[in-house]
Order: C-alpha cells, then sequence, then structure tokens
C-alpha cells in the first residue's frame, strides 16, 4: 500500500508506520526541527528551573502576540517582530526585575506588569491594523507540518548559537544561579549573566513556539526539565534525562499527531505532562520509603 | 460620554472589577503569586471550550476551571511563605504552576481543534471572544452580574485580610497562633479565581494580569502600611480604569483595555522611577 498524506494509515507494524512517517519531506522537517528545539529547549529550560524563572519564560513566550501584530503592522514576517519582541522583552525582564535587593514578590510583580503592557501593545497594534492577522493563527498554535528547509537551517543555527553561549557561560552561570550571593561576593557578574541568560532564554521560547505554539513552550522548555530535576539534582545526569525526554516527547507527539486530526501540540503537551506526573508519583513513593526512619537518608550531590 | 449606554455598562463593570482587582492584587503582590493569577487567566479558555463540547452553558465551565484551579494550586502548593526563603519556595511552586496550565491549555487545543471539526471555522472567533472579552461590549445585566460578583470579592478579601495578612508575612508564627494559614490560602485562590472567570468574560484576560500587577505593585512600593496600600492599590486600579475608559472613548482607534493598562503601568513604572 503506498502511502498518502491526506489519509495516514496506522497500523500494527511500528516500522511500517514509523516509514510513512519519513517518507515524506515535510515530516522529516518537521521531525529535523522538532529534535533541534527539543535539544535547545530542554538544555535552556534546565538552567531556568534550576533559576526558578518559569514566569520570566512565560512572559517571553507571550511576545509572540506583540511582536507577530507589529511586525504585520510594519509589513515584515511575523517571525522577526518574534524575535524582536523576544529579544527587548528580554533586556527589560532583565534590566527591571534583576535589580539588587529586590524580592521575589516584587520581581514577579514587576514582570507580570511587564507581560500586561506588552499584550496590550499587542491589541493596540491589532487595531490600529485593522485587518485580520492571517499568520497568526498559526503563529499562536505552531504550524510544525509548514516548516521548510530554510527554517531549519535557521532553527539549527539559533540553536547552537544558544548552546555555544550556555557552554561558555556553564560554570559562572550554574554558580549565580544557585548561589548568587557568594557568587557576587566572589566577582562572578550575576547581573549580567541574569540578562544574557534570559536573551538566550527569549531564543528559546521563540524557536519552541514553532513547534509548539506560544502557548504550549512549557510542554518542551518546563516539562523535561522539571521531570528530570526530580529525578535527580545532579547536573549532568538530569540535564542528559532532560534532553532525552525532550526529543522523545516531541518525535512521540509528532508521530502521534501525523496519524491523527489533533495538533501536534496537543500531544506534545499532554505526553510531557503524563511523563511529569509519572516521575512525581514515582518520586513520591520513593520519598515515602525514604523517610522511614530504618532507611538513613542518601545525600545525592545537591544543588539547590 | 455618559448617556451612552455602553460607556455606562463599562464604567459600572470596571469600577467594581478594579476594586476586586486592586485590593486582591494586594495580596496577590505580597504573597509573590502574580504568576498564579496568570494561570487563572489562561485556564479560563480551556474552560470554556470544554463545557462548550459537553454542550454545558461555556459560562459554567470557565468558572469551574478557575476556581478549580485555583483550589488545585492553593492545595498542591506548599503553605504560603514570605520573606527570602520563602521567596524560594513560591518559585518552585511557579514550576508546578507552568506545567499545569500548559497541560490545561493543550486540552484547550484539542477541544478548539474538536469543534473546528464539527462547526467549521466559528469556532476560533468564539474561543478568541472567550479569552478576550471587551469591556465596551458588555450588556447592562452583564455588567451588572460583574459588579455584584466583583463587589462579593472585594468584601470577601476585605473581611478576611487580617489574618490572611497575618498568615502571609509571618505564616509560622500565625500557623503557632492558630490561624488555618492553609485554608486561608486556598481560600484567597479561590476568590482570585472567581475574579479570574469574572474578569475574563467581563473585561477579558489582559485587563486581569493588567490590574492585578500593576496597581498593587505600586501600592507596595509606595506605602509600607497594609491598610494603606490596600487603599493605594484600589485607587491605582481605580483611575486606571475610568482613565483608560475615557481615553478609550475619545481616541476609538485605541482598545480600552490597552487604554486601561497604558495607565496602570504608567503608574507602575512611574513609581519604579521615582521612590
Amino acid at each position: 500500500m503506498s502511502a498518502d498524506p491526506a489519509n495516514p494509515h496506522l497500523g500494527w507494524n511500528v516500522l511500517r508506520d514509523v516509514g510513512e512517517l519519513v517518507e515524506y519531506h515535510f515530516m522529516v522537517n518537521a521531525l529535523l526541527a522538532g529534535a533541534i528545539v527539543a535539544v535547545m529547549s530542554a538544555a535552556v529550560g534546565w538552567v531556568m528551573v534550576l533559576r526558578r524563572q518559569t514566569f520570566a519564560g512565560h512572559t517571553l513566550s507571550m511576545m509572540a502576540f506583540p511582536g507577530a501584530s507589529a511586525a504585520t503592522l510594519a509589513g515584515l514576517p511575523v517571525a522577526w517582530g518574534y524575535f524582536a519582541f523576544c529579544g527587548a522583552g528580554a533586556l527589560i525582564i532583565g534590566r527591571v526585575g534583576g535589580s539588587e535587593r529586590r524580592t521575589w514578590s516584587e520581581e514577579s510583580a514587576s514582570i507580570g506588569a511587564f507581560q500586561a503592557v506588552a499584550l496590550a501593545a499587542g491589541f493596540l497594534f491589532v487595531s490600529l491594523y485593522g485587518g485580520v492577522l492571517g499568520d497568526l493563527d498559526s503563529l499562536l498554535f505552531g504550524d510544525v507540518l509548514g516548516i521548510s528547509d530554510g527554517q531549519v537551517l535557521v532553527l539549527a543555527s539559533v540553536a547552537a548559537a544558544s548552546l555555544a553561549v550556555l557552554v561558555m557561560l556553564a560554570r559562572p552561570l550554574l554558580f549565580a544561579s544557585v548561589d548568587p550571593d557568594v557568587a557576587g561576593a566572589r566577582g562572578v557578574p550575576v547581573r549580567a549573566l541574569s540578562v544574557v541568560f534570559l536573551a538566550v532564554l527569549g531564543l528559546a521560547v521563540a524557536a519552541t513556539s514553532q513547534i509548539t505554539g506560544p502557548l504550549l513552550v512549557f510542554a518542551l522548555l518546563l516539562m523535561p526539565a522539571a521531570s528530570a530535576q526530580t529525578i535527580t539534582a545532579r547536573p549532568i545526569p538530569s540535564l542528559a534525562l532532560t534532553l532525552l525526554f525532550g526529543v522523545g516527547v516531541t518525535w512521540l507527539g509528532l508521530g502521534i499527531s501525523y496519524f491523527s486530526v489533533y495538533p501536534a501540540g496537543f500531544f506534545i503537551a499532554t505526553i510531557s505532562f503524563a511523563g511529569y506526573v509519572l516521575v512525581r508519583a514515582g518520586a513520591a513513593l520513593l520519598g515515602v520509603r525514604r523517610a522511614r526512619p530504618a532507611d538513613p537518608m542518601p545525600v545525592d550531590g545537591v544543588i539547590a | 460620554m455618559l448617556s451612552q449606554e455602553f460607556m455606562r455598562n463599562a464604567l459600572l463593570a470596571g469600577t467594581f472589577v478594579a476594586l476586586a482587582c486592586g485590593v486582591s492584587g494586594w495580596f496577590v503582590v505580597l504573597r509573590g503569586q502574580v504568576f498564579a493569577g496568570d494561570a487563572l487567566s489562561h485556564v479560563a479558555f480551556p474552560g470554556a471550550l470544554a463545557a462548550a463540547a459537553a454542550g454545558v452553558d461555556q459560562r459554567l465551565g470557565l468558572v469551574l476551571a478557575t476556581v478549580i484551579v485555583g483550589a488545585g494550586i492553593g492545595v498542591l502548593g506548599r503553605a504560603t511563605l514570605s520573606g527570602r526563603d520563602g521567596g524560594v519556595a513560591l518559585a518552585a511552586d511557579d514550576t508546578a504552576i507552568g506545567i499545569a496550565f500548559t497541560f490545561i491549555l493543550g486540552l484547550g487545543l484539542f477541544f478548539l481543534t474538536r469543534f473546528g471539526l464539527s462547526s467549521g471555522g466559528a469556532s476560533g472567533i468564539q474561543a478568541a471572544h472567550t479569552l478576550f472579552g471587551s469591556i465596551f461590549g458588555l450588556g447592562a445585566g452583564e455588567a451588572r452580574l460583574a459588579a455584584a460578583v466583583a463587589l462579593v470579592v472585594t468584601v470577601a478579601t476585605v473581611a478576611i485580610s487580617r489574618p490572611l495578612l497575618f498568615a502571609s508575612v509571618t505564616p509560622e508564627v500565625a500557623g503557632a497562633r492558630g490561624v488555618p494559614t492553609r485554608l486561608l490560602g486556598i481560600g484567597f485562590l479561590v476568590l482570585l479565581g472567581v475574579v479570574a472567570a469574572e474578569a475574563t468574560q467581563a473585561v477579558g484576560a489582559l485587563l486581569l494580569l493588567g490590574l492585578l500587577a500593576a496597581p498593587a505593585a505600586a501600592a507596595h512600593r509606595i506605602a509600607r502600611s497594609p491598610v494603606v496600600g490596600i487603599a493605594l492599590a484600589g485607587a491605582f486600579a481605580l483611575v486606571s480604569v475610568w482613565g483608560g475608559l475615557v481615553l478609550a472613548y475619545a481616541v476609538p482607534s485605541l482598545p480600552p483595555s490597552s487604554a486601561v493598562v497604558a495607565i496602570a503601568a504608567t503608574i507602575y513604572y512611574g513609581s519604579v522611577l521615582l521612590v
């Protein structure tokens, strides 16, 4: 039986199903782009969870709306607007949220206020444009099956650049994330590191939303990292697990969505969530056993 | 301006939603729960879609979603702590909040697709309306309902404000003195869920976040005293809504929610620069 993209056929032969998947160029591009984005967001998300900047990551993903509407208003490609607003948003959150002696509550309030301003700007741009934003739908929910060779190349270079920055800054960034006060006292530029990391986070969010849509970026950015950090607190193993979870979830979600009418974002989010719930349940069971007085508490390399 | 019925409805609903957001927002900022409020406004959309898919009144789904998720965050989250170490505990909760609302938004996408398959393209428009209600599109009945719900939430927040303040600032001491800190935390998030449900359909999800975070954050920077701070937060929210509505009325191309948030943000960034 020959494969037909309009009428996918799911059988019991897994090899044949996978064969059908990779027969199409658009599916190969989707799987490639998915893997690139999964690796990038796994690494960046792992640091984000460590630095507890989930809200900042979410706010950066919301930049898709003002970014896309501003770009449409200016007659530019929506992706440009997205990257521009993500970058600017990272700088603003870094400057306003990262000043010295801020408590968590002040920081989250300033991020929330900034997000509201950005969304308000988006509404203003839509209203000024007056028409229907054609590309907004695919931007908000991701258009993974329409990824071109050029986009794969762009995603790969963005991912390579971000990963290079992360690797170069790995040691001071880890130090500054785990104990900012001590790191600052030892002369680590905590503030500058924070801004640089937010910029990398912005890039990762913008890239990830091409696969999942901006509303569901946490499926790749947050869930694999949170699952892995629940399993182990040691940096190298948990980072490796994050990469594994991210790529696995992405490919599984893309594969299933090919044989289904429902979008990839839904499957990726659901599989990722199921994985996290399983990991937490397992950790809770093990935690109960560990808490028994007879068992000595095992001390892993605790970093947080 | 006041002779226009839509303007009177917008002012009525806006005034009370502003009060509710300002007063509860002061506690939201104090307890570091802005992200929780944001998440509640996101789950309103899948809730409404799920209800529509089940053939139930959308508003029911919306309220159930926000209230259940609010209670869920309260139950699953750790007892609220404040101060330096508390900040870390709350931020850890934010990981759980982010995961939960992403999963629920994923379900929303599922329901949206299901709808799109059965009813053509109308679902997308309906979804957009759920996500971003317009304060200028309120009928008289809706405006009164929004005002009543917001007033109840404001009164309830003020009623529990003393123990809630105690439990937010020094949770250990409050717990030792017999204040039910955990129950208060859950109750407060349920109230926040009600605000989110009402605000998302009456004035839009955007206004909720803007009115919850910006006026209260400015009030926290300016006033140390809780009473003055809460009053200031309410006043800033009121000024933002009234000013924004008048501005949007005067400049038709300016959406009302953008105008309200612009004023709230000006107050907040002004307080950051000046104080």
